[in-house]
């Protein structure tokens, strides 16, 4: 029985397996399960079942994000399907794992969702940092197209697929989707007025669906072993496994791939082996810079989407930060800020005015010269910036560390002010 | 070359791109849908060839792929890893995002400075190493990390630095 469907065949020491081992271990299967006559509306059905959620940081359910493409006659004939590997968001590092360790898992998922949409052209959009990732795919792709996974009517089936490599330039917002479409289309990375949503208009104006990678390698599991065993994984209310990631002053950081609803104190203390040797753990991020910071007290609850959501946080990209006793929480906040401001598009005004100011004013606390003043127009950014207020979730996300620091570090503020200087540098 | 990126005068004219890189861009262009899409690889595969993208060589590839210069210029000035500076032989991309905040990449940042002589947005005298801040890198559970060219070093310390820089040079 498959427990780890998403990194069973991982071994980072050994490299990815190549097709003919890949195949071996149940690789491409569920083409198989296709060419055997599963129609696209089957494999949308299959996935809705499953109960898959988005694994890139909103957690939407990825058969219905599917089933929003219009099909039949009078839809457009061309629609696509693309893989956002453009992972950029602090402290995540889980996709780049699954595409350096495991890339035919990828592109076998980028079969099944490619057809279950029927869609004849996929675009791996990946960041251009991820060179490792790059050379394995390029290869993958490559192995996978001289076995007749892909091209042209694949294993007999009629469906035609072709897989284009895109490797970006830099950017956090080409995370973003439409951003991310925009710079498939050769534009700046601007996000884009939705609705109309990719699914009906996107890439070239035409049905697209965006999908992470993690997503994606969650899917030929389903197929291949099916429903039944994809609700036999989970430990909570949603299904499947995930990858948790740790990273911070604990003694050993890294990503595991482990059931949804494991607690969060068993990622913390068994698998990162708890905080090193003199320091306490004083909050973390439960799932990447745009979350929420969660307390010591929160170890208890499970990697849970709606656990996490009830207290405050998200489960997001499911990649924890850890703040230790001795890392200044208005510094890490300031960091995250420094990044959130860089990397705004500048399209909309509060995100390219507003994030720059609270930038600004962390570097005044920085430097001993915050005050309360500056502490005032801070907790007001976190509405000004909040969702709603913004043209897309960038601003918004940059708000979760920042309205969650402020309440729960407020004396290290305060402290900030009174010493006119950062109390955690000696 | 201004620092600002813009294109400093109207009497500089496009470059006659090599046809290594016409191949390469043709090559794109059979992969969307929408030949202006290619913009960014073309801009890539001028850098790959050039190390960087002048004036000379963005006015050609607006030339070749019919887009206007500003359209062009905004993508290329838009993305943080298309250079309209010329770059040392060697770009140190250091993550400078949260994970590697916390564990100290202030001070391999320091370290560089002093070592290099140059801040980010540098250029050593003697050529060989560009300095810049990369965001997040997805190595957080092996920070502070950094790239040099297409090369990942993770777990930096500033021994490791050292080896590092001194590996490069001897390239």
């Amino acid at each position: 029985m498959i427990t780890k469907p998403l990194t069973k065949n991982i071994d980072m020491a050994r490299g990815p397996l190549n097709i003919s081992d890949y195949q071996a271990v149940d690789g491409y299967q569920s083409v198989q399960v296709i060419a055997k006559g599963l129609s696209p509306q089957d494999t949308l059905e299959l996935v809705k079942a499953s109960g898959l959620k988005g694994r890139g940081g909103a957690g939407f359910p990825t058969g219905l994000k599917w089933s929003f493409v219009p099909q039949g006659d009078n839809s457009p004939k061309q629609k696509y399907f693309v893989v956002n590997a453009d992972e950029m968001e602090p402290g995540t590092f889980k996709d780049r794992l699954l595409m350096e360790g495991d890339p035919h898992l990828l592109i076998e998922g980028v079969i099944i969702g490619s057809y279950a949409i029927q869609a004849s052209k996929a675009y791996i959009f990946l960041r251009g940092e991820y060179t490792v990732s790059e050379r394995a795919l390029e290869k993958a792709i490559d192995e996978a197209y001289e076995k007749g996974y892909l091209g042209s009517n694949i294993l007999g089936t009629g469906f035609n697929l072709d897989v284009i490599l895109h490797t970006s330039a830099g950017r956090y917002i080409c995370g973003e989707e439409t951003a991310l479409l925009n710079a498939l289309e050769g534009k700046r990375a601007i996000p884009r007025a939705k609705p109309p949503f990719p699914q009906v208009s996107g890439l070239w104006g035409k049905p697209t669906i965006v999908n992470n990678v993690e997503t994606i390698c969650n899917l030929p599991g389903i197929l291949t072993y099916g429903v039944d065993w994809y609700h036999g994984l989970t430990k909570g209310k949603d299904h499947g496994t995930k990858l948790f990631g740790v990273s911070g002053k604990v003694n050993t950081p890294g990503c595991w791939e482990l059931p949804l609803g494991t607690p969060i104190r068993e990622l913390f203390e068994n698998h990162a082996g708890g905080m090193r040797d003199g320091l306490e753990l004083k909050g973390f991020l439960p799932g990447g810079g745009s979350t929420d910071f969660m307390l010591p007290e929160h170890l208890d609850l499970n990697l849970d989407y709606d656990e996490i959501t009830k207290a405050g946080s998200r489960l997001a990209t499911g990649t924890m930060i850890i703040l230790d006793s001795g890392t200044c929480p208005v510094g890490m906040v300031g960091n995250l800020m420094k990044f959130f401001s860089q990397e705004s598009c500048g399209f909309c005004t509060p995100c390219r005015d507003g994030l720059p100011w609270v930038d600004e004013i962390f570097n005044e606390f920085e430097n001993g010269c915050g005050s309360e003043k500056d502490l005032e127009i801070l907790h007001e950014h976190v509405d000004y910036l909040g969702p709603g207020r913004t043209f897309c979730a960038l601003a918004p996300g940059a708000t979760a560390p920042l309205g969650s620091g402020l309440k729960y570090f407020a004396e290290d503020f305060h402290r900030h002010i009174k010493d006119k200087r950062c109390p955690y540098k000696h | 070359m201004t620092s600002s990126g813009l294109i400093a005068s109207s009497v500089t004219r496009a470059r006659k791109l090599s046809a290594e890189e016409i191949n390469e861009i043709e090559h794109e262009i059979t992969l969307y849908a929408d030949k202006k899409a290619v913009g960014l690889e073309a801009l890539k595969i001028v850098q790959k060839h050039q190390g960087w993208v002048s004036d000379e060589s963005l006015l050609a590839i607006s030339q070749y792929l019919d887009i206007p210069g500003s359209d062009l210029e905004g993508v290329a000035t838009f993305f943080n890893l298309i250079f309209r500076r010329p770059v040392g032989k060697n770009v140190i991309l250091l993550c400078n995002s949260v994970s590697c905040w916390i564990m100290g990449c202030d001070e391999i940042k320091d370290y560089i400075k002093e070592k290099l002589g140059i801040d980010f947005g540098e250029t050593s005298d003697d050529g060989e190493f560009t300095f810049l801040p990369v965001p997040c890198l997805g190595d957080c559970d092996r920070a502070p990390s950094m790239m040099v060219g297409d090369n990942l070093h993770r777990n930096l310390t500033l021994d490791k630095i050292d080896e590092i820089i001194q590996q490069y040079r001897n390239q």
